[in-house]
């Protein structure tokens, strides 16, 4: 690959524009890769550890508790790459950032695969603890549609040839889409049915005890580090994904 | 084995499922990356290179 020629030959502007070009982007991002990759190895180990073999039976969950190590990060993460959906869709719209699609794309199946999980073990965890697998209340509702919003953003990409044109509409329902996340955070305080409200970021600090956080942490800065790496990783195919496009426009046109 | 308590089942589905699915998404973000490599290297090896990388 031509990545170092292609870096070097890009313009000099400021520190934050030479980060957001994508030659640049593939230059730097590709010394993320290594570390990260190692750190999600640990900390899954370290988190699973703790979650299976080294934590206590909750005393009214019982072992069901350790789904929870698995359902939080991931319940987590459907929001959290959602949010990054969102910015990339200000950084398109606003800011015609040239790394803005191209991560909102990357992002779109990983967050589709972290809410479909989310929902799989809350549910898994839903039966023997509230008697049914699923619900119409509020926080399931709201996760059930951002899944679905998922999965039409990624049918969007995929439905235009021009990517740029395709990045512009998607920006626009990604925002429109972002109007679920407050309801998704709040639906536990608005309609009181089944899912307890939040136990880890509340205004007096975690409401359990360190034998059950720490896996809780573990397991959330592991999933967290592990969306970051493939995020990573689908960025750079996708920068990829681009210039053979154009490559391929070019060898036509000759 | 531990014992997971009388609904071990659920426990071991729900880390079964999310084991597969990580290691599928994992597989797919890397197979895409090779695919797109391996199509990059057969349109530089037909000689078509971008305009900021030709020699002229």
């Amino acid at each position: 690959m031509t990545q170092e020629n292609l870096a070097s030959a890009a313009p000099k502007a400021n520190w934050f524009s030479r980060l957001a070009h994508p030659g640049q982007f593939l230059a730097w991002s590709r010394y993320l890769i290594v570390p990260l990759a190692v750190a999600v190895v640990v900390l899954f180990g370290l988190g699973l550890w703790f979650a299976i073999f080294n934590s206590p039976a909750d005393y009214q969950m019982g072992d069901t508790v350790r789904l929870m190590y698995v359902h939080v990060p991931n319940a987590w993460l459907s929001q959290l790459v959602y949010g990054v959906m969102a910015v990339a869709a200000l950084g398109t719209l606003v800011w015609r950032h040239p790394l803005a699609d191209v991560s909102a794309k990357a992002a779109a199946p990983l967050g589709a695969t972290f809410t479909a999980l989310a929902l799989y073990t809350g549910s898994l965890w839903g039966r023997p603890t509230w008697g049914t697998f699923w619900e119409w209340d509020g926080r399931m509702t709201s996760t059930l549609v951002m899944l679905l919003i998922y999965l039409g953003i990624i049918a969007l990409w995929r439905a235009f040839d021009d990517q740029l044109k395709a990045g512009r509409i998607v920006a626009v329902v990604t925002l429109v889409g972002a109007i679920n996340i407050p309801v998704i955070k709040f639906s536990v305080d608005w309609w009181q049915t089944l899912h307890q409200p939040s136990s880890v970021l509340t205004a007096d600090g975690p409401r359990m005890p360190g034998s059950i956080l720490t896996p809780l942490l573990l397991m959330m800065l592991a999933f967290t580090l592990l969306f970051a790496l493939l995020q990573v990783l689908a960025m750079r195919t996708e920068i990829l994904r681009r210039r053979a496009t154009s490559l391929e426009r070019q060898a036509a046109l000759r | 084995m531990i014992d997971l308590g009388q609904h071990a089942e659920f426990i071991i589905w729900g880390y079964l499922g999310v084991a597969v699915a990580v290691v599928a998404l994992v597989g797919y973000v890397l197979w895409d990356g090779r695919r797109v490599k391996a199509k990059l290297a057969a349109l530089e090896a037909q000689g078509i290179r971008r305009r900021s990388e030709s020699v002229n």
